[in-house]
């Protein structure tokens, strides 16, 4: 069974045996195996839900309909930094849809597509929960909250020139950031390698420990 | 204003919130010790229904009620809802990444007193932070004793586990959540049977907000008749609310319920900035009717008078609106959101979201009829007849009907400005 991941890192092979355990039904691993097969694949390819569909015992077609319902699982190539600026309603009504424009302008990206060079994704997200900080958004779902379009396209000439290979939504928030949701808490050194969420085990910069 | 803080200690540590060790010096895991060495499993379950706390995740149901439900059978699974998608909502998002080891006990505590050995905590794939921190008090409370086999001892063992979600905001209803940990489409069941008959994998299961699992270490160590002593009667304890847009002081607030909105708009959240007028504000996040200020400010924060007037309090996000807002293209961005996530089942809500959005984009960009208030009246009603409160549904789950309270709420409000939009443009469309 395991064999249609054979080519996969070591490491994820055995994560994915990890996920399948860790529920009373392998079927329940499917999104968590989504994510990791988004690391090995860098989006979630034909290919990809194939081995999805080996390892959960269903068929492709109906790893490709649970993939196609959720906005996270990208099935086709995404940039080394996926921007998702919110305009729900907080946000739209304190300039989200600006920051939106700016950061389209700012990457040469219109909404819902990949820059050419394959750096940035640029994408409108909806309610990211963080109204109190509005207008914010997210690099590789890492947040950064109180943005103007001015800020905004700061962060993304940023990205451009730094080309950081884990994305840290405290340093982004320090360097580009204003306002909070809510302005206390621990700092945190853990981020993003890619457009996959940065919990272990799936896209977290820890997740090679 | 009295302060009582049931939920949001850690605002006073901010540095290490998060840790086990901090959790334990401001009494953390007490609950716990007190519920498996001094407490039957019924015996908490008698105190969180003596509660009568309310589910803080939107519906408002008694918690204690709902675990009452459960029929006899085994094995049952404890689900943390911690899809926090609600446009203007953070509340969850807060209690997850600053206080994990707080949320955690709650759903090690429920779990003991709903005989669950495993139980999930689902959260949305947006909140990596969140999970970070839950994933990192887990294996804290494990290498502790608090979780794993045999809890502080007793014979009660309990595996937690995590489960992110891939951006889909209707996976915040019960059963389209478990649709989506059973590694399905996230799409709502019709109801019934309810999840505490057959939920999870067709078993018995119980589905609660963090912001309810949250409140359970505080009720297990101080008991349910003092948190039904706190605040109104119907709106027992206290409640998270997130309040944002035009207001000087966003943020979380926890508050006891039964102020007015003008203290809530004024006093807590500081006012609207630069003085401006406040025009209208949404009571209970993106899905709830709006209220406006000749109405409804001296209307009470509790969940009842909100309910009695046509709306309803949520999951407790307050989004404030001042004069110089745009009304027609603020409820074009709840429509969108609700026509994006639509998960398409039930027609109504499939089509008619979209429908709505379409005409409220042809008004915005110049081509309005003024048939189209009409049409949007129409559109509304097929999704949720009669246009009450609570909605009226066609639709297996009431995100469809979520759609049609702004629609509703402008034309009933602010019908004169939707005119003036379609008026202005009406020349160039004839």
């Amino acid at each position: 069974m395991t064999n249609v991941i054979s080519h996969w890192s070591r490491a994820n092979q055995e994560r994915a045996a990890t996920m399948i355990a860790s529920y009373p039904d392998r079927r329940s691993a499917l999104m968590p195996l989504l994510y990791l097969a988004t690391l090995e694949h860098e989006f979630v390819t034909e290919v990809a839900m194939v081995e999805v569909a080996e390892l959960v015992g269903i068929t492709p077609a109906q790893v490709q309909s649970v993939a196609s319902f959720y906005t996270m699982f990208k099935r086709e190539p995404v940039g080394d930094y996926l921007v998702s600026v919110c305009t729900s309603i907080t946000c739209h009504l304190l300039g989200g849809d600006e920051v939106l424009a700016s950061v389209e302008d700012a990457t040469q990206t219109p909404r819902g597509s990949t820059s050419e060079d394959g750096r940035f994704s640029v994408e409108r997200a909806e309610c990211i929960g963080a109204c109190g900080g509005a207008p914010a958004l997210q690099v590789n779902y890492e947040l950064i909250e109180g943005l103007t379009p001015d800020k905004a396209s700061a962060l993304v000439k940023w990205l451009a020139d730094t080309t950081p290979a884990v994305v840290l939504a405290d340093e982004m928030q320090q360097l580009f950031g204003g306002q909070r949701s809510f302005d206390w808490g621990p700092t945190d050194s853990e981020g993003a390698t890619g457009a996959v969420p940065a919990f272990a085990p799936y896209g977290s910069s820890e997740a090679g420990r | 204003m009295t302060e009582t803080i049931l939920t949001t200690r850690m605002v006073a540590h901010p540095a290490d919130s998060h840790t086990i060790d901090r959790y334990l010096a401001t009494g953390g895991y007490d609950a716990l010790r007190k519920a498996v060495t001094e407490m039957t499993p019924e015996d908490v379950a008698g105190e969180v229904k003596a509660s009568n706390m309310r589910g803080r995740g939107g519906a408002g149901f008694p918690t204690g009620v709902k675990w009452g439900f459960l029929p006899d059978t085994y094995p049952r699974y404890l689900v943390v809802n911690c899809d926090e998608s609600e446009p203007g909502t953070f509340n969850d998002r807060q209690l997850t990444e600053r206080d994990p080891h707080q949320l955690l006990e709650g759903a090690i505590i429920s779990s003991y007193a709903l005989g669950v050995s495993q139980a999930f905590v689902y959260i949305r794939g947006e909140y990596p932070k969140g999970a970070r921190r839950l994933q990192r008090a887990i294996d804290e409370a494990t290498a502790a004793g608090f979780l794993g086999e045999n809890i502080l001892d007793s014979d009660f063992s309990l595996t937690v586990t995590i489960h992110l979600g891939g951006g889909a905001y209707i996976c915040g209803e019960e059963t389209a959540l478990l649709n989506s940990l059973e590694g399905r489409r996230g799409e709502p069941r019709l109801k019934p049977p309810f999840p505490a008959i057959e939920g999870l994998y067709a078993k018995p299961t119980i589905v609660n907000n963090v912001e309810s699992i949250s409140n359970i270490p505080w009720i297990t160590l101080n008991g349910g008749n003092a948190y039904a002593s706190i605040g109104p009667e119907r709106s027992a304890g206290t409640k998270m609310l997130s309040i944002s847009g035009h207001i000087n002081k966003p943020g979380n607030y926890e508050i006891v319920m039964g102020m007015t909105w003008r203290e809530l708009i004024y006093e807590v959240g500081g006012g609207i900035p630069g003085d401006k007028g406040l025009k209208a504000w949404i009571p209970g996040g993106a899905s709830a009717p709006w209220f406006i200020p000749s109405l409804h400010l001296d209307t009470l924060v509790t969940f009842d008078d909100v309910g009695q007037n046509g709306s309803m309090i949520g999951a407790g996000a307050v989004v404030v609106m001042d004069e110089t807002t745009d009304v027609v293209a603020a409820a074009h961005s709840i429509v969108r959101f609700f026509a994006h996530e639509s998960c398409g089942q039930c027609t109504p809500c499939r089509e008619g979201t979209s429908w709505l959005q379409a005409v409220l984009e042809r008004i915005m960009s110049g081509g309005g009829r003024l048939e189209d208030i009409d049409l949007l009246l129409d559109v509304s009603d097929n999704i949720s007849p009669g246009l009450k409160w609570p909605p009226a549904m066609t639709t297996i789950c009431p995100l469809g009907p979520s759609a049609t309270a702004p629609v509703s709420s402008i034309i009933k409000y602010f019908r004169d400005e939707v005119e003036a939009m379609i008026g202005t443009t009406e020349v160039a469309n004839v």
